[in-house]
């Protein structure tokens, strides 16, 4: 198995979701577009950028780092460094866009939205994800989707690289 | 994944055996810990099931405040043990103690103790995290690492500053975690005290070592001053308490001399008029009270690291 996205793909990915997103929020109306580092973060930082032609000035950022918020903590490798989160927005009471690269298991979601709680109660909560691979192990669904990657299956890895710290943009469906 | 962002340490017993890397990885994870201090809820889950042991057989307010406090903000349930009224009053010995301990479920021991190199002794002998608070005169890591982080965060950096740790060097752990933690981190060290209480033998460990404060005072970038610790000094030791100011307290006219910036840190409790004076302690060039605050951010990324790693 093995799905390629080039460069031009992704724009166009990233567009689409865009698009999708405006027509759900008005445009003259606060919005917080809060990105799971690392991918998910740039991710959000795009689709600020793209949102911002299209007319959105009241937008807030924010990334979130779920590491500590993670079920399997205990059970991953050597410790990677922890960064913190940055959510320098009012949370409260604003509709918030969750942003991330790939949507698998769901649990890096579950993480978010604990880490969230403990910031805050935005009017709304929805996701936006790049790629959806499937494989769902908790009951949560994105909102908004680049593709829809269908039986991707476990022992297969959905890369997404961007070019701000992957060199280029692409996404690669890969054997792990 | 390069070197520099791992660890795979599951104790934290001296700053001598770390690397620079390694504590840097430990600044940089502190550094995160800290925004969870900022947020209006200051807790996160991971250590959420885990139990942590303060068994602190030494008096202590601060560090033992900050390690239960930044054992909460992680999440773990937190045990106080004091040897006032325990076993080992009744003569226990402190591995038969910390083996109970253990037995208990317990999977980080934060242990104090009079003697040097006890908390190596629990690391080689239990299966749970050890994390060293105070192991006589030896050292004191988190102390070391806190000074560490306060110091980058002032200057935004520690290579090629120069420091001088001054007082009671002899019985300080603090001034050998931190002599160990500077010179890995690039810093000049320059230990200052009476002859009796700083042996020539310092110089082997890599720090210059002077009798004056006033020698160095001009060219130091940040004064760490040490409590004098009546407790500990024997009299033949010690002259007395108003010639040791003298000669060695920073006092007002003495801190008039320091450099423009100089940066003034003890690691508490505090003899006022001593070693320092109030208005210096409490001055705009004091970072006594950061230094507390970034205990906490410290001891939270230590007690993190620690029980995620499951090699020794």
């Amino acid at each position: 198995m093995h799905t390629d996205y080039d460069e031009a793909d992704v724009r166009r990915l990233i567009e689409q979701l865009a698009s999708t997103i405006a027509a759900s929020f008005p445009a003259d109306r606060p919005i917080n577009v809060v990105g799971i580092r690392t991918r998910g973060e740039l991710l959000a930082h795009r689709l600020v950028e793209l949102l911002g032609l299209k007319g959105y000035g009241k937008v807030g950022r924010g990334t979130l780092d779920i590491t500590l918020y993670r079920d399997d903590l205990s059970e991953i490798g050597p410790r990677p460094l922890v960064k913190p989160t940055q959510l320098a927005i009012q949370v409260d009471d604003v509709p918030l866009l969750l942003v991330d690269d790939v949507l698998f298991t769901g649990r890096s979601i579950r993480a978010a939205l604990n880490l969230l709680n403990d910031f805050g109660r935005p009017s709304v909560i929805r996701l936006a994800v790049l790629v959806d691979r499937g494989g769902r192990e908790l009951p949560i669904q994105p909102d908004f989707v680049g593709v829809k990657l269908a039986d991707v299956p476990k022992d297969y890895r959905v890369n997404v690289r961007l070019k701000e710290i992957d060199g280029g943009d692409e996404i690669v469906v890969e054997k792990r | 994944m390069t070197q520099t962002d791992t660890w795979t340490r599951k104790h934290l017993l001296t700053l001598e055996e770390l690397s620079a890397d390694e504590i840097r990885f430990v600044l940089d994870t502190a550094h995160s810990f800290k925004e969870v201090s900022t947020r209006s809820v200051k807790k996160v889950p991971a250590l959420r099931g885990k139990v942590v042991v303060n068994a602190f057989f030494e008096d202590s307010t601060r560090t033992r405040t900050s390690f239960e406090l930044a054992a909460q903000r992680l999440g773990a349930d937190v045990i106080a043990f004091t040897e006032k009224g325990s076993s080992v009053s009744k003569g226990e010995t402190l591995v038969d103690t910390a083996r109970n301990i253990e037995a208990m479920g317990v999977d980080v021991i934060v242990c104090r103790h009079q003697a040097a190199g006890s908390a190596q002794v629990l690391a080689r002998t239990l299966g749970c995290s050890i994390v060293n608070a105070g192991d006589g005169a030896h050292e004191h890591p988190t102390q070391g690492l806190l000074d560490l982080y306060t110091i980058r965060e002032r200057f935004g950096r520690i290579e090629g500053l120069k420091v001088a740790i001054v007082g009671d060097i002899a019985n300080s752990r603090v001034a050998r975690s931190d002599l160990w933690g500077l010179k890995k981190m690039g810093a000049e060290v320059i230990l200052v005290g009476p002859p009796t209480l700083l042996p020539k033998s310092f110089e082997k460990l890599g720090a210059r070592v002077v009798h004056s404060l006033d020698e160095v005072i001009g060219e130091v970038d940040v004064v760490n001053m040490l409590r004098v610790q009546f407790e500990r000094i024997k009299s033949s030791q010690f002259p007395t308490v108003r010639e040791f100011t003298r000669f060695f307290g920073l006092t007002w006219d003495r801190f008039q001399k320091c450099k423009p910036g100089v940066f003034v840190m003890h690691p508490g409790p505090m003899n006022r008029g001593i070693e320092i004076s109030s208005d210096i302690a409490d001055g705009p060039q004091s970072g006594i009270l950061k230094q507390v605050t970034n205990g906490l951010a410290v001891r939270m990324a230590v007690l993190y690291l620690v029980t995620q790693t499951s090699g020794r």
